[in-house]
């Protein structure tokens, strides 16, 4: 679990994206869900010789993928994953959206259909800057990386690495690598964080495999 | 469609194009078409714009819809008043490169009646493919980087897709469906009922003879409102008077918008023949790719492809709606087909593809340029 991560091309400028790709075997094919802009695809099509995939929503982030040259669909992730035969992909990845999920069961699962491993990473809800917020002001608590009012957050789920890990647990997958890291305010730099995870922790990134139940 | 012909307004264009001609099916070697009748000898007009290069990789293969013709773009002369259906679309550093790329567009069959009339067996869109591929054929051509189209275009596209997997490296189909809706076809229907019933259509037989001008008008009307939307019309007309302060009282245009379609119909008859809207309405209401080459799954039609597609939907557009693209993308995913969808925010019903839109030329440009890249290596 403690592996050295190597220093990632420039073009990726979040930490937790060096990380993700640092974990893809060249050659693959990836699904990136909610692929954004497409900078984690394009580095990993320019550096790894990956086939990707990206699925987005937003209209002007899928017109600036195609037209980097990356292969994106716009839709919603729930309903664009339904349409893949079994095993399509080395990795999916659900990089920061895990808490915005209505049925993270459900997807999680088709996930896990149609591709071999894959990969979510998500705000650790655990993290002390939080913990003390509720404890001290009795309130609903805001950081760095979960900026949102209670009433306009799209955050819905509440996770934590501890609630994760029994969350894929529950659902008879198994966990085959996982960091915690802990980043700084624009989430460029980080660290990877061995000593009280749970409490100093930013994001949590897991490498989740389909398990013996399945 | 073509009223929104107009000369790029940065004053690229790829200059001066020349219109040929390519005459095949000779008899007794006529083409059979899906009606089972015979076609031959059969000419098409088409027009080469940008060089090709030396391992011919660089061509692209544009389709043209109802109204379109050959003449994509650039002019025919110095003093051509207008420039080709997609000049904003085509020529030097555009959305498909002149410079970089060889581009082929040619009329398709049914597009030119006279003098056959109504003795003109039906075409289907497959037969028009089959015709380009025959054009293609005769120019050498074995790879074509990309298939681009719009509505009937974009049938074309998809019919080249799956005829001719080995041929077509990338596709693009914009705003078009893999077969017409009811909606779609009711309209078809109401504006050929609209030239039919014209006494001056006379079964067909109406050349040397009065047209029938007020039927092809008419029939324009019904299907200019088809390419617009709620949204276009409200903000393009909304319910202003067209040179008057108060209602008329009679049957005068009162409206912008009727004194608009009126006008839009007129101007139509000019260059428009009746029977060619009629043949080439009926072949895109007779499409279907789910029936022609999937057995009646959308799926199936498209197991045969091989190329790399760019699916692209407006959202204003309500003739052939988003929907239709996302199932043809959902088929395409089924199998396990590079797909890459957009749906471009427009608020001009399903001419957008037409207009200019700098989304859409970026997209477009980056798309070829990577299928470019890719199979060239």
């Amino acid at each position: 679990m403690k592996q050295p991560i190597q220093k990632q091309s420039a073009d990726l400028k979040r930490f937790d994206l060096q990380v993700i790709a640092s974990w893809i075997k060249p050659d693959s094919r990836v699904l990136d869900l909610g692929c954004g802009e497409g900078d984690l695809l394009l580095y990993l099509k320019q550096n790894k010789g990956v086939t990707g995939t990206g699925i987005e929503n937003r209209e002007s982030k899928v017109a600036l993928c195609i037209a980097k040259g990356l292969s994106v669909l716009q839709g919603d992730i729930n309903e664009e994953v339904l349409d893949y035969q079994e095993n399509t992909f080395d990795y999916v990845i659900l990089s920061q959206t895990l808490q915005q999920v209505y049925y993270p069961e459900r997807l999680l699962k088709s996930l896990l259909a149609i591709g071999r491993k894959v990969i979510v990473s998500f705000p650790n809800f655990s993290h002390w800057s939080i913990r003390m917020q509720v404890l001290l002001t009795g309130m609903a608590p805001k950081n760095e990386q979960l900026p949102y009012e209670w009433y306009n957050t799209p955050n819905i789920r509440v996770i934590t690495l501890k609630d994760f890990r029994k969350f894929t647990r529950d659902q008879g997958c198994t966990v085959l690598k996982e960091v915690a890291i802990n980043t700084n305010h624009h989430d460029t730099q980080g660290h990877i964080v061995s000593f009280l995870q749970d409490w100093r922790a930013t994001y949590g990134i897991f490498l989740i495999g389909k398990g013996d139940r399945q | 469609m073509s009223e929104y012909i107009e000369h790029d307004t940065d004053g690229v264009s790829v200059g001066l194009v020349e219109k040929k001609f390519f005459t095949f099916a000779d008899p007794p070697e006529t083409m059979i078409l899906e009606s089972n009748a015979r076609l031959g000898p059969i000419t098409i007009a088409y027009e080469t714009l940008g060089s090709l290069n030396e391992d011919r990789s660089n061509v692209i293969l544009v389709l043209h819809a109802l109204s379109g013709d050959s003449h994509v773009a650039g002019y025919y002369s110095k003093d051509d008043q207008k420039p080709g259906w997609w000049e904003i679309m085509v020529g030097p550093g555009k959305g498909i490169d002149t410079d970089k790329y060889f581009v082929i567009c040619s009329n398709i069959i049914g597009s030119c009646m006279d003098p056959y009339g109504f003795d003109f067996p039906v075409v289907t869109i497959g037969d028009m493919v089959r015709a380009q591929k025959a054009l293609l054929d005769h120019l050498g051509i074995k790879k074509i980087l990309s298939v681009v189209g719009g509505s009937i275009g974009g049938m074309q596209v998809l019919e080249w897709a799956v005829r001719y997997p080995d041929m077509v490296v990338s596709a693009i189909p914009l705003a078009t469906t893999t077969r017409h809706s009811a909606l779609a076809i009711a309209f078809n229907e109401v504006a050929r009922q609209a030239i039919m019933a014209d006494p001056n259509w006379n079964k067909g037989k109406y050349y040397g003879a009065a047209k029938p001008n007020l039927g092809l008008a008419l029939a324009r009307m019904v299907g200019h409102v088809t390419y617009l939307s709620d949204e276009a019309m409200r903000r393009k007309f909304g319910r202003r008077l067209q040179n008057k302060n108060d209602f008329s009282f009679n049957f005068d245009a009162d409206f912008q918008v009727e004194s608009y379609l009126r006008y839009q119909g007129q101007k139509f008859v000019d260059r428009f023949d009746a029977n060619s809207f009629l043949y080439i309405t009926k072949a895109s209401d007779y499409f279907d790719l789910r029936r022609q080459h999937g057995n009646g799954s959308e799926t199936e039609a498209f197991a045969k492809a091989k190329a790399r597609f760019l699916v692209i939907s407006f959202t204003s557009d309500w003739l052939y709606p988003t929907y239709q693209s996302k199932a043809m993308v959902k088929a395409m995913k089924k199998n396990n087909l590079d797909v890459s969808f957009c749906e471009i925010e427009a608020e001009w019903g399903h001419d957008a593809f037409l207009l200019r839109n700098e989304r859409l030329s970026v997209l477009i440009n980056g798309f070829l340029e990577r299928n470019f890249i890719e199979l060239r290596k």
